[in-house]
Formats: structure tokens, C-alpha cells, sequence
């Protein structure tokens, strides 16, 4: 397989992670921190850019490590343990990035930066990458990239609907974390909608 | 069997490598110091007047840091705390004061009284007052932060603390209401 791809492959995949197999609305993957840090948008905006950062470079992480060393050896069954520990070490260089470049964002994260280990997002695209064993390099880290993109946007369309909703004239039933899990619902079934966008 | 040698020098390969990334990452990106304690005592107005309990502000600001509250700064006053609590992310407080808000002073020595002891001089945090000894004194106005500190040092009582008048010059429009509560209703459900 050529190293270069042509461009349209790269963009099905972009469409592919962002919009019609999104990884929270539609495969359902992440979902404590799209709860979890959808109060405002700025902390979701930040939290965001953290996710995107740690899931590109955790999927490079994850493909080299299963290309050169699980794959030529044979040890394939180490998978799950070896990608917790690439996220593992990736989150902690991202926290120590973070603190150093932006002081105010690793407080306002606090421990939802350190829980991104924990984000089954991040597993969940190191090892789809790695299931999908025609992906090139470049396929895996664009796959990872647009997954973070794909929840960065879900996450921020969440977040300004519950600023929204905060200030609502909401059913007191309905009030504070119900109408969250209602909204998330009605926004999965909305990005169901692009399933018949493309075929994969 | 060689398999499982394999596989555990794998494994020990993959966190040797990824242990000296972590320690390079910990060496390069050291942080020096608190810098949240630095953005805070930029908000602080430096009067190092001494009044929220601490020797000055940097100390206030290390202490807001490592979670002091943030309402004790009476020179910043209500500006001061909405800062602090923008940058922070909590809530505003009433400033916590024994007599709240004053209005904005400054010290003025009544010139014919002083003996020019230069106490005051020593008492002022911001080196708002001018004079020497046996000379008279007298106050910065545009550098006096109406912290009273200056006050209790006079051995003559010749210093009052004025209020500010306010001029055509230093006349300013109020801040406009926040999005969100500008009708009365919204302010209920608000509460």
C-alpha cells in the first residue's frame, strides 16, 4: 500500500469519526467526562482540546508500539496491557505540558485531566486502529485526531445546550441531571441521522 | 517459554522507554514556583496594606492559592474579588470587612502641624508620602492607596484620611448588568 493516500480516504475517515460513527453519540464510548464536564463551555472547550491532543498522539503512540513490537514478536495478547500503558504515560506527558503552557486550564481541568486515562475513547480508538490492521500510519493518527474532534464538538454543542438549559424555565422532574441525559439522547439520535451519510 | 521472556522484555522495554520520556517531560517542563499564586497577585492591588491578615500581597495571593478566601482584600474592594473570581472559577463573595466597602480615601497631612518625623514615611507601604527629617511631609495623592496605615505612627494626629470627591475627570458610568440578569424575573430564578 502506498505511504500516500489519496486525500478523499483521509476525509471519509474525518467524516467517518466526527459525524457518522461519532464516538460518544453513536458508539457510546467517553461518556463520563461528555456528562461530566458539560457545565460550561469553557471548561468543555478545554477539555476538549486536552482529549483531542492525547487521543492523536495516543494513537501514533498505539500504532507504533503495535506494528513494531507486538506485531513482529508475536505478542499480540499484550495489546490491552501495553495501549494502558502508552495512554497511561501519554495523559501524564499532556498534564505535565499543560501545567508548564497553561497554568489556569490544568486547574480548571483538575482531575477530569488525569481521568482522560480512563476515557474509553482512548482505548477505544487504540484498539480499533489496531483491529483494522489494513490502517497506514497516517490513516491511524487522522483516525485518532477526528475521534477527538468528533468529541470535542459533541462536547461543546452539549455544553452550550446546558448553559442554555441552566437557565430554563425546566419541570422541577426533569431538573438538573435528568434533563442532561435527555438532551444527550436527543442529540444521539440526532447524529444517528448521518448514518446514511457514507458506508465504511 | 521463549515466548513469555518475550513478552516480559516487551513490556520492560516499552516502560523503560516510556520512563525516560516521563522524566525528560519532567525535566524540561518544570514548574518553577506556583503561577496561579502569580496570576493572583497581579489581580491584587499591591497596596500591601496588610489588612486581609497577611504581611502584603504576595503573601494573600500564595494563600488564595492554597484556597484562602478570596473576599478579604478591602483596598481592591468588589473589582478585585470579581477578578479574583473569574480567575479562579468560584463564586464572588461580599468583601468581608467589618465595615464593608469604604469609599475611596486618601491621606492628607495637615502641613502647619508636622514635625517631619518621617514615621509616616516608614508606615507607608507604597512610598506615597515625600518628605525628610525635620521637614514637612507631604502625600502623593495620585500614589496614596487609602490603606490608613499612615495614620497611627503620627505622634501629632496631623494626618486625616479624606474621602475622594468625585470629579467631572473621575466620574465613570456604572457597569452595565450581566447577561442573564437584567430583567428582574431572570434575577429570581437566578436565586
Amino acid at each position: 500500500m502506498p505511504l500516500l493516500l489519496p486525500m478523499s480516504e483521509l476525509l471519509l475517515i474525518l467524516v467517518s469519526a466526527i459525524l457518522v460513527n461519532n464516538f460518544v453519540l453513536v458508539q457510546f464510548l467517553g461518556l463520563c467526562p461528555f456528562m461530566g464536564v458539560s457545565k460550561k463551555v469553557e471548561t468543555a472547550i478545554g477539555l476538549s482540546l486536552a482529549t483531542t491532543f492525547v487521543l492523536t498522539l495516543a494513537s501514533i503512540c498505539s500504532y507504533l508500539v503495535q506494528h513494531y513490537i507486538l506485531e513482529p514478536f508475536d505478542i499480540e495478547f499484550l495489546r490491552t496491557i501495553s495501549f494502558i500503558l502508552v495512554i497511561a504515560v501519554v495523559v501524564q506527558f499532556t498534564e505535565m505540558v499543560v501545567n508548564k503552557t497553561s497554568p489556569m486550564l490544568y486547574r480548571v481541568l483538575g482531575i477530569f485531566l488525569p481521568l482522560i486515562t480512563t476515557n474509553c475513547i482512548v482505548l477505544g480508538v487504540a484498539l480499533l486502529n489496531a483491529n483494522r490492521s489494513e490502517y497506514t500510519f497516517i490513516q491511524a493518527s487522522v483516525n485518532g485526531f477526528a475521534a477527538g474532534l468528533g468529541f470535542s464538538l459533541v462536547l461543546v454543542l452539549f455544553a452550550a445546550m446546558r448553559e442554555r438549559i441552566a437557565i430554563a424555565d425546566v419541570p422541577k422532574p426533569f431538573q438538573g441531571a435528568a434533563i442532561g441525559m435527555l438532551t444527550a439522547g436527543l442529540m444521539s439520535l440526532a447524529f444517528m441521522g448521518f448514518s446514511g451519510l457514507i458506508k465504511l | 517459554m521463549s515466548i513469555v521472556f518475550i513478552s516480559v522484555a516487551a513490556l520492560v522495554v516499552l516502560s523503560l522507554i516510556f520512563g525516560a520520556v516521563l522524566g525528560f517531560a519532567a525535566v524540561r517542563f518544570r514548574v518553577e514556583g506556583n503561577p496561579i499564586a502569580e496570576q493572583i497577585n497581579a489581580l491584587l492591588p499591591q497596596t500591601q496594606c496588610g489588612q486581609c491578615g497577611y504581611p502584603g500581597c504576595k503573601p494573600y495571593a500564595e494563600a488564595i492559592a492554597a484556597g484562602d478566601k478570596i473576599n478579604k482584600c478591602t483596598p481592591g474592594g468588589e473589582a478585585t474579588i470579581q477578578a479574583l473570581a473569574a480567575l479562579l472559577d468560584v463564586e464572588p463573595e461580599p468583601l468581608d470587612a467589618v465595615e464593608g466597602e469604604k469609599p475611596q480615601m486618601v491621606a492628607f497631612i495637615r502641613e502647619a502641624e508636622c514635625i517631619g518625623c518621617t514615621k509616616c514615611i516608614q508606615a507607608c507601604p507604597v512610598d506615597a508620602i515625600l518628605g525628610a527629617a525635620k521637614q514637612m511631609h507631604t502625600v502623593i495623592v495620585s500614589e496614596c492607596t487609602g490603606c490608613d496605615l499612615c495614620v497611627e505612627p503620627c505622634p501629632v494626629d496631623c494626618i486625616d484620611m479624606i474621602p475622594v470627591t468625585q470629579t467631572l475627570q473621575s466620574w465613570k458610568w456604572e457597569q452595565p448588568l450581566a447577561p442573564g440578569t437584567l430583567i428582574a424575573t431572570d434575577r429570581e430564578s437566578l436565586s
